[in-house]
């Protein structure tokens, strides 16, 4: 029978205000929604792969140059950043729930601190680029080699001595180091900035009264960028310490 | 269109082919997977201070995936959605899994430096 003739026993319809009239439910929409910002997260797996290939081609080709570049970075600094990005992302999970059952109070709290552990991690971050700055390792014409070439001159013992031309490629381990933390933290910064105006929006009410596609949408963003750092913290940090012989 | 009053088309007459009961997980639930990705971290940079020769990226690159699962499926909610979104996502790991492997095959497959 054709859905237009056929004839239904007049029944309560339940109206809610976020229910946009082209979708037939409720279901129908939030699925829709889920769908849509999953199609958008592919298209940041593809954005940071690329970088992550070039990272792993690079890593091949100048394996004695990134050793050492590897392992100035401080695994202290990033593995208490990995921590704090967990902190951030389970608070975040913690404000998907409170909206789900409409705490408002422990909604916007849970934003707050999401909100602050995601800037402590940057400050961290900061921390380190500008220790990074301060040793000459941004590449440019700047980039000072001395370290890598004369390790033992700087006061490291732990680093083999590298010729100066294989230590002209540190550059490379430090440009993608400073593209994938830079596009990372960018992604960060405009997370913080979403944050404040969901922060605004939630102490306002507007996600406590059954509409919680915002928090959920935005939760899958955050989440994404922490696992991008779940890959960044050991593939920059840490998988070096034991270079091959 | 004041006189359009009578809904024909019955919302809640539609069966959702997608249909997935909309699942709250509990701060309990959270709470045991923040625990399970801290332990990863240490377990990571445990295992980055030993020398396990070429197996030092495999391991932690087995430890980044595992907790990334674990994000997906609960931080996620992948794991309470529909089949839909559940294909969405194995579809693009998928598609950037044979990106890199076509790439490598192309790299490792050149006579480097035999030209």
């Amino acid at each position: 029978m054709p859905r237009e003739t056929a004839v239904h026993e007049p029944h309560e319809h339940v109206f809610i205000p976020q229910h946009r009239h082209h979708f037939e439910t409720e279901e129908q929409q939030r699925e829709a929604g889920s769908f849509g910002m999953w199609l958008f997260l592919l298209t940041e797996i593809m954005f940071f792969g690329g970088l992550f290939f070039a990272y792993l081609l690079y890593r091949n080709w100048y394996y004695d140059a990134f050793v050492p570049a590897s392992n100035f970075l401080s695994v202290t600094l990033g593995g208490t950043n990995t921590a704090i990005l967990i902190t951030s992302g389970f608070c975040m999970a913690l404000a998907v729930w409170a909206a789900e059952v409409r705490k408002k109070q422990f909604l916007v709290i849970a934003l707050i601190l999401t909100t602050v552990f995601g800037l402590a991690f940057i400050g961290i971050k900061y921390v380190e680029w500008h220790d990074e700055w301060e040793h000459h390792h941004v590449p440019g014409a700047g980039f000072d080699i001395s370290e890598f070439v004369s390790p033992n001159a700087h006061g490291i013992t732990d680093q083999k001595a590298i010729p100066p031309d294989m230590a002209q490629h540190c550059q490379i381990f430090f440009f993608l180091y400073f593209a994938m933390t830079g596009m990372h933290a960018l992604h960060m910064i405009i997370g913080i900035g979403l944050l404040v105006w969901l922060i605004l929006r939630a102490q306002r009410g507007d996600f406590t009264a059954g509409y919680v596609a915002p928090i959920e949408n935005f939760g899958l963003y955050w989440h994404f960028v922490d696992i991008v750092w779940l890959f960044l913290f050991p593939l920059l940090y840490l998988i070096n310490r034991h270079p091959l012989k | 269109m004041t006189t359009h009053e009578q809904h024909f088309h019955d919302p809640a007459n539609v069966t959702n082919p997608e249909h997935a009961e909309h699942h709250i997980v509990t701060p309990v639930h959270y709470l045991m997977v923040f625990g399970a990705l801290l332990l990863g971290t240490l377990l990571t940079v445990l295992a980055a201070d030993q020398d396990f020769g070429i197996m030092n990226p495999v391991i932690a690159l087995a430890i980044a995936s595992t907790k990334a699962v674990i994000v997906i499926l609960f931080f996620m909610h992948v794991k309470y959605q529909s089949n839909l979104i559940k294909m969405t996502v194995a579809a693009g790991f998928f598609t950037f899994l044979v990106l890199i492997t076509m790439t490598l095959s192309d790299y490792i497959s050149r006579a480097w430096g035999l030209w």
